[in-house]
């Protein structure tokens, strides 16, 4: 029988889109399942729960992480943000914006993921060229888009923060 | 009423179709709004996982479930022999492919498993982690059987058969003769012959299947909510299947994340799950696992072909003559069957070009391994690889320039309407144009001056063509002609509310590609509103127009026809009640920018809203001998041809690093004619991601099997996708030749990318190859492959 059945519930405490949230949850609990079940924050998605899809990229204490590759328990006092609250936030409201204009969102299953990782970049480098930032996304599996849509936004949201 | 001027959508002021305007419903994405499958939680709901056969062929001895049963938050536990009892079985084949065969497929295997993946037991707990620990405690007693795995080794005589009744494994066999090929093939002045081998992959939808059924034993009702292209196809199907009128079942399609002909079959494992909720009386939710959908998905492509083209001097191609058998697994897949990929193949190969001498044979064959059905571009890529690669094949015998010999044996834009050999009736279709386009795009001249000179200092880059036609917008001769309750005809109801805003709601469903823009666009146009007034509603059985979804490339050339169609009659009904209220003739008057106004000055009369109000909250002040009525239905199905056949002419440039294998994409150009283009936005970024997923299968993707069966790569690191590091950006031009079988004159634009990319890129590597003697003819090209062409490995 496989033992986490029979282990106890933990308490995790964390600061998630500037809230504090506490739940019992179980130890082998990932973070995009607390996230998703656990909080109701359907924004992350799950696309392969073994972290090369990066469907799930959310953020914890200021950098990107796969959220099925974190347990729960691990980001206990940690602040998380989720695309839920990055865009409440209207940090990337810009980002948002030329994804909508390029069409870089079909399904939109990979897309907080990749606005996630995109916000990163454009944080530390918005003047990236498309290169670097198609190297950048390369960890974010896209299934509908060429990706160039994608690279478009990016690079175009980039040179508009550059401008200001 | 419908004195109004005639005029078509195209001749609207303020006309939305052409225009790159954003999608309406994309704002939730961005947002982490939107609603999957996997987001919906309904009371009570608990969670299904499957103990899936670990072996490709075995037979199940016993099941042992006490323990599984016993564990904790276990609600049940069910073999296949348990949902059978509730469930009719289904047969995967179509009458109009004429002696296919395929036997009861039950949801889950009952006494013996036939391949790897295949479902086997239910468990179902509070939480999925629950359900998945429970699965391990079922005991299984196995015996494991010999396997059919390879297929063409299924067909030899000693192999095992997998269903006894057919004394071998031979699913369908279909063979077209057209033409003297043997006369033309003694006459070519060349004749080139090719193996080609295109690998087993599969859809990798980001968001998996996943489905919540919810039955409701005290009305007999049966809801399930599911991420599918055809809602109404699923009603029909879990109807038939567990023996209920269509009205006592609801299909709710919210936000699907990607299909590409993944989602549009008949799953033992959602079955299986509707069955569930009927046992247990409570919502069961199931979401495969990126492992297991892996061998529970439908896989694609698997084809082997011997092929050969005659060739006369000046490069005028005689004939083709090709062999081409496919492996589906055990079954054919229900309803759309396992043969139509192969029939495409046989359908469509030499259809750009003149050709008179036509000879194919098609044999579909059952074996151990997960089933193989219809996924984006059904059969194209094969069609289009095996056809661009023998005419280049061809150029290279006969020391022809391979753009000189498409220009020669391309159909000639004026030809149309004609036929193809294969009997394949074409509107309009204008290859020569999409070439000259494209070469106007295209640097050749450089592209081939710079592969010279790149020679000479040990670089080795190619180009490759591929001229291609594509099967969109289908009639009901697609399916609804053999018997699958696979609706061609799509509704559209356009309906304005009080407030002077439209509600469209439409059979087809969104899964990314825009279909619910195309509609809002449509819509707003043909009615007279700007888009921010629209709202639209799709993927629900109980609420839309019935109709057969978004598969085929068919929702904006059927269903953004019937919102052209519903978009006139709404605008009659208007403008009838409008007239009244104003004293004027309704020809007089036009719909602008959310208005009534005077056809001639542009002059707003009154608006919608005003209209509306009058219509629904003050219709005493109107005549009493009059009721008005603002709602309008309209269908559309295609008639005058089976298929909205649409054409494209691809081009690839590679580079080949001959010491490590790796194929590297330089630049990449795509000139597509669907018609009347609705959004050049959408549809360009369409054909891109297209054109992604055909390099997959190019270059990447390749599900790989060992001897017995045992998928070897089932997970998304050894599975490889394209990721955007290794793309190239592409460049989309468009020609328009309209569909004539609609107002409209939009085709469908959806999956001509993924048709022509692996014939380009199959193209471009062998040119790049040319002056080493190697040439591949194998997909996907894995840089082993490309050694091994080079013989540099074993
Ligand atoms: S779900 Fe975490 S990387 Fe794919
Ligand atoms: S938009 Fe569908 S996976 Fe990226």
């Amino acid at each position: 029988m496989p033992d986490s059945i029979d282990i106890p519930p933990v308490v995790v405490t964390a600061t998630v889109n500037g809230e504090r949230v506490s739940r019992a949850v179980e130890p082998r609990m990932n973070l995009v399942d607390f996230l998703r079940e656990e909080l109701e924050l359907t924004g992350s998605h799950i696309g392969c729960e073994h972290g090369v899809c990066g469907a799930c990229t959310v953020r914890v204490d200021g950098t990107i992480v796969r959220g099925c590759l974190m347990l729960a328990v691990q980001a206990d006092g940690a602040e998380v943000l989720t695309i839920e609250g990055l865009s409440e936030s209207g940090e990337i409201a810009d980002l948002q914006e030329n994804f909508k204009t390029r069409n870089a969102a079909q399904c939109g299953f990979c897309t907080p993921g990749m606005l996630m990782t995109a916000a990163e970049l454009l944080a530390e480098n918005p003047g990236a060229g498309r290169t670097e930032i198609r190297q950048h996304i390369s960890g974010n599996f896209c299934r509908c888009t060429g990706y160039q849509a994608i690279v478009d936004a990016i690079e175009e949201t980039g040179r508009n923060r550059g401008e200001k | 009423m419908a004195d109004s001027p005639v005029v078509t959508v195209h001749d609207r002021p303020n006309s939305y179709i052409g225009r790159s305007v954003p999608r309406p419903n994309v704002q939730r994405l961005l947002h982490g709004r939107g609603t999957f499958t996997d987001d919906i939680k309904l009371p009570r709901m608990v969670h299904a996982a499957y103990l899936r056969s670990p072996f490709a062929h075995a037979d199940i001895k016993s099941i042992n479930a006490d323990a599984a049963k016993a564990a904790p938050g276990v609600a049940g536990v069910f073999t296949g022999k348990e949902i059978a009892e509730l469930c009719e079985p289904w047969v995967g084949v179509l009458s109009h492919l004429e002696g296919m065969r395929s036997p009861p497929q039950y949801p889950m295997a009952i006494d013996r498993a036939r391949w790897q993946g295949e479902p086997v037991v239910a468990v179902v707990a509070e939480t999925r982690a629950q359900a998945e620990d429970a699965v391990e405690l079922v005991e299984v007693d196995w015996a494991e059987l010999p396997a059919a795995c390879d297929m063409t080794a299924a067909l030899d005589a000693d192999a095992p058969v997998i269903h006894e009744e057919y004394g071998n494994n031979l699913c369908w066999e279909r063979i077209v003769d057209e033409g003297d090929v043997d006369a033309a093939f003694d006459q070519a002045a060349v004749v080139v012959e090719d193996e080609f081998t295109f690998g087993r992959h599969t859809g990798v939808t980001l968001e998996p299947r996943a489905i919540i059924s919810s039955w409701d034993p005290s009305e007999e009702q049966l809801t399930v909510y599911m991420s599918t292209q055809g809602p109404h196809m699923l009603q029909a199907i879990f109807a038939k299947h567990f023996g209920l009128e269509e009205h006592r079942v609801r299909v709710i399609c919210k936000d699907v994340g990607g299909a590409f002909g993944i989602k549009v079959h008949t799953y033992g494992d959602e079955i299986a799950t509707a069955a569930l909720t009927m046992l247990l009386k409570r919502p069961v939710k199931f979401i495969p696992d990126r492992m297991e959908s892996f061998t529970a998905d439908i896989h694609a492509r698997h084809h082997t072909i011997k092929a050969r083209m005659a060739v006369a001097e000046d490069g005028k191609i005689l004939a083709i003559d090709f062999d081409d058998l496919t492996g589906i697994g055990p079954y054919s897949m229900y309803p759309r069957s396992s043969g139509i990929e192969i029939n495409q193949v046989l359908n469509l190969t030499g259809g750009p070009y003149t050709i008179e001498n036509y000879r194919a044979r098609g044999r579909v064959v059952f074996q151990n391994k997960p089933l193989m059905c219809q996924y984006r571009a059904v059969g194209h890529p094969i069609a289009t690889a095996m056809q661009e690669a023998l005419v280049d094949h061809a150029a290279q015998a006969l020391g022809m320039d391979v753009v000189e010999i498409r220009e020669k044996n391309l159909v000639p834009d004026d030809a149309y309407p004609t036929k193809s050999i294969t009997g394949m009736p074409f509107d309009k279709l204008s290859h020569h144009a999409a070439k000259d386009k494209l070469l106007g795009m295209v640097d050749y001249a450089g592209l081939r001056a710079d592969q010279e000179k790149a020679r000479e200092s040990g670089i080795y880059r190619g180009i490759g063509f591929a001229c291609m036609i594509e099967v969109t917008s289908p009639s009901p001769m697609f399916y609804g002609v053999g018997g699958a309750p696979i609706s061609a005809q799509d509704g559209v109801t356009l309906r304005l509310d009080a407030k002077g805003n439209l509600i469209v709601a439409s059979g087809v469903t969104e899964q990314g590609q825009g279909a619910e823009a195309v509609l809002s666009q449509v819509a707003a146009t043909a009615v007279g509103v700007t888009p921010d007034k629209i709202k639209i509603i799709t993927g629900d059985t109980e609420i839309t127009p019935y109709g057969g979804g978004t598969w085929a490339s068919r929702g904006t050339g059927i269903a953004g026809e019937a919102a052209a169609q519903a978009g006139h009659a709404l605008r009659d009904q208007v403008l009838e009640v409008a007239g009244i209220m104003l004293q004027s003739e309704p020809r007089k008057l036009d719909i602008r920018d959310n208005a009534v106004v005077d056809a001639d000055t542009g002059n707003e009369r009154i608006s919608l809203a005003e209209v509306g109000r009058v219509v629904y909250y003050r219709a005493d002040t109107l005549p009493k001998d009059y009721q008005s009525e603002l709602i309008a239905t309209r269908h559309h199905v295609p008639k005058k041809f089976p298929f909205a056949f649409t054409n494209g002419i691809h081009c690839s440039h590679v580079e080949v690093d001959v010491d490590t294998g790796v194929v590297k994409l330089l630049n990449y150009w795509v000139v597509e004619d669907c018609g009347t283009v609705i959004n050049p936005l959408l549809v360009e970024e369409q054909v891109r991601g297209g054109v992604i997923q055909g390099i997959g299968g190019a270059l990447y993707e390749e599900c790989l099997y060992s001897d017995e069966g045992q998928l070897l790569n089932g997970n998304l690191a050894d599975y490889l996708v394209p990721m955007a590091a290794e793309m190239p950006d592409i460049q989309v031009g468009h020609v328009t030749s309209p569909n004539s079988d609609s107002e409209l004159g939009a085709k469908g634009a959806g999956e001509g990318g993924t048709g022509g990319a692996p014939a380009a890129i199959l193209n471009a590597v062998n040119d790049a190859l040319l002056p080493l003697g190697a040439r591949l003819t194998v997909n996907p090209m894995t840089p082993e492959r490309v050694l091994r062409a080079l013989g540099k490995t074993e």
